[in-house]
C-alpha cells in the first residue's frame, strides 16, 4: 500500500514530525511504500540544514534525510509556507536576492500541487500536525 | 471513488487569525481546485468562526482572507458544509455568516447557496464518504 | 467503509477528542496519540464521557506515547486497545481513510 504523509508542525516544539517519522519507518518495515512526505505550515522548518540540536538529542532533519536516501522518499517543502518562514533553496535565494539558502540535503521546495497530487496518487493520506 | 475522481474533504476546525491554519488551508483549497477532484469543505467546532461576516482585520495588521470564501464558486468549489450544532454552541446562526453562492452552469448560471447546513450526524456522514480527508 | 481517527491532544486541553467521538461512526477506530493518550485513562473526570461517546467505536492508544508519559496499561479504561507504531500502520491500512483531529 502507498502512504502519503503530510507534516504540518515544526520540529522540536511539536511531536508531529517525530510521530510521522516513526510511522513512516514502521510502514516501510512492513513492506509499504511511502513515495512522498509533504511539509506544510511550520512543518517546513524540518528541512533547514542549519539546525544544531544538542548531541544527546535526535536530529530530526538528519533522520529524514537519511531515511529518504535509503528509501527514495520525495521530501517536499511547500514553497508558499517556506517563503513565509525563511526556508530557501539556492535557486529561490538567487531569485529573491537573498544572501543564503538553508534547505537540507534530500529536501526540495515545490508547490502545494504536490500535496494534492500525493493525495490522488497514494492509497492513504496521513496528517501529522497539532 | 466515483468515475476515478477522488473525493477530497478539507476539514476546518480552527478559528481564523489566532493561528495561520485557516488561511493556509484555504490556500490548499485554491491550488487543489486546478485538479480533477470532487471537493467539499467542512466547517465545524471553531472552524465556523472563519465564515462569520463583517471581519475587519485592519487594526491587527493581518490580511482579511474571509472575502476569498465568496470567490470559491469561481473555482468550482461549491460544497461548504457547516455544522449546525457547532454554530449553536457558539451562539451563532446562519444570519451571522457571510452569504456564499456559486453560479450553477448546469442550470443557466442560476445563483445558488454554497453553504450547506448539516447536523452533526450528517457531518459524520459527509466525513465518512471521502477518499481523502485533509485537516489543518 | 471505516475511518481511522487520530487525536493528538489531551482532552483536558481541547475538545478534539470529544468532537471526534461525536463524529465517529460505528466500526471506526479512534487512535489516541501524543498528548491524546491521556484520553484513554480511567478514573478521570472525562472517562465517563469518553466511554459513553465511544460506545460503537474501537478506542486505542499508541503505546510508545503512553509509556513516555508514565501511563501504565492498567490505568487504561476497559476496552481500550494499545498499539505500537507497526499497529498504527496496520490500522491505517485496514481502514478506508484516516482523519486527523488536529
Amino acid at each position: 500500500m502507498k502512504f502519503g504523509i503530510l507534516i504540518s508542525e515544526g520540529p522540536y516544539t511539536h511531536q508531529a514530525s517525530d510521530t510521522a517519522f516513526h510511522f513512516v519507518s514502521a510502514a516501510l518495515a512492513a513492506g509499504h511504500e511511502v513515495p512522498r512526505v509533504f511539509f506544510y505550515h511550520d512543518g517546513v522548518n524540518v528541512g533547514t540544514r542549519l539546525s544544531i540540536p544538542p548531541q544527546d538529542e535526535r536530529n530530526i532533519q538528519q533522520q529524514w534525510t537519511t531515511l529518504a536516501a535509503e528509501h527514495k522518499i520525495d521530501l517536499v517543502i511547500c514553497i508558499a509556507a517556506a517563503q513565509r518562514r525563511g526556508l530557501l533553496d539556492q535557486n529561490e535565494a538567487d531569485r529573491q536576492g537573498k544572501d543564503a539558502s538553508n534547505i537540507a540535503e534530500g529536501f526540495r521546495i515545490s508547490g502545494l500541487g504536490q500535496l494534492i497530487e500525493m493525495g490522488i496518487e497514494t492509497d492513504r493520506l496521513m496528517t501529522f500536525g497539532d | 471513488m466515483t468515475d476515478g475522481v477522488k473525493k477530497f474533504l478539507y476539514v476546518n476546525r480552527k478559528a481564523p487569525y489566532g493561528t495561520i491554519y485557516a488561511l493556509e488551508s484555504l490556500e490548499v483549497v485554491l491550488i487543489g481546485a486546478a485538479f480533477d477532484l470532487d471537493v467539499s469543505l467542512a466547517f465545524l467546532d471553531d472552524g465556523v468562526f472563519q465564515l462569520v461576516k463583517s471581519q475587519d482585520t485592519k487594526e491587527i495588521g493581518v490580511k482579511n482572507f474571509s472575502p476569498t470564501f465568496r470567490a470559491l464558486g469561481d473555482y468550482e468549489v461549491t460544497k461548504l458544509y457547516v455544522e449546525k450544532e457547532s454554530l449553536a454552541e457558539r451562539g451563532l446562526t446562519a444570519e451571522d455568516l457571510q452569504e456564499i453562492t456559486y453560479e450553477d452552469e448546469d442550470d443557466d448560471y442560476a445563483e445558488k447557496p454554497s453553504l450547506i447546513f448539516v447536523s452533526r450526524a450528517e457531518m459524520a456522514d459527509v466525513m465518512g464518504d471521502q477518499d481523502v480527508v485533509l485537516s489543518f | 467503509m471505516a475511518t481511522l481517527h487520530t487525536v493528538n491532544k489531551s482532552p483536558f486541553a481541547t475538545q478534539a477528542l470529544l468532537s471526534c467521538l461525536g463524529h465517529a461512526k460505528a466500526g471506526d477506530t479512534v487512535l489516541m496519540i501524543e498528548d491524546g493518550v491521556y484520553g484513554g485513562a480511567s478514573g478521570t473526570g472525562l472517562a465517563e464521557a469518553v466511554a459513553g461517546l465511544g460506545g460503537a467505536v474501537t478506542l486505542a492508544v499508541l503505546e510508545p506515547d503512553m509509556k513516555a508519559r508514565g501511563i501504565a496499561a492498567s490505568r487504561l479504561m476497559d476496552g481500550v486497545k494499545t498499539v505500537d507504531y507497526a499497529g498504527f500502520v496496520e490500522l491505517a491500512a485496514s481502514h478506508d481513510r484516516t482523519q486527523a483531529w488536529l
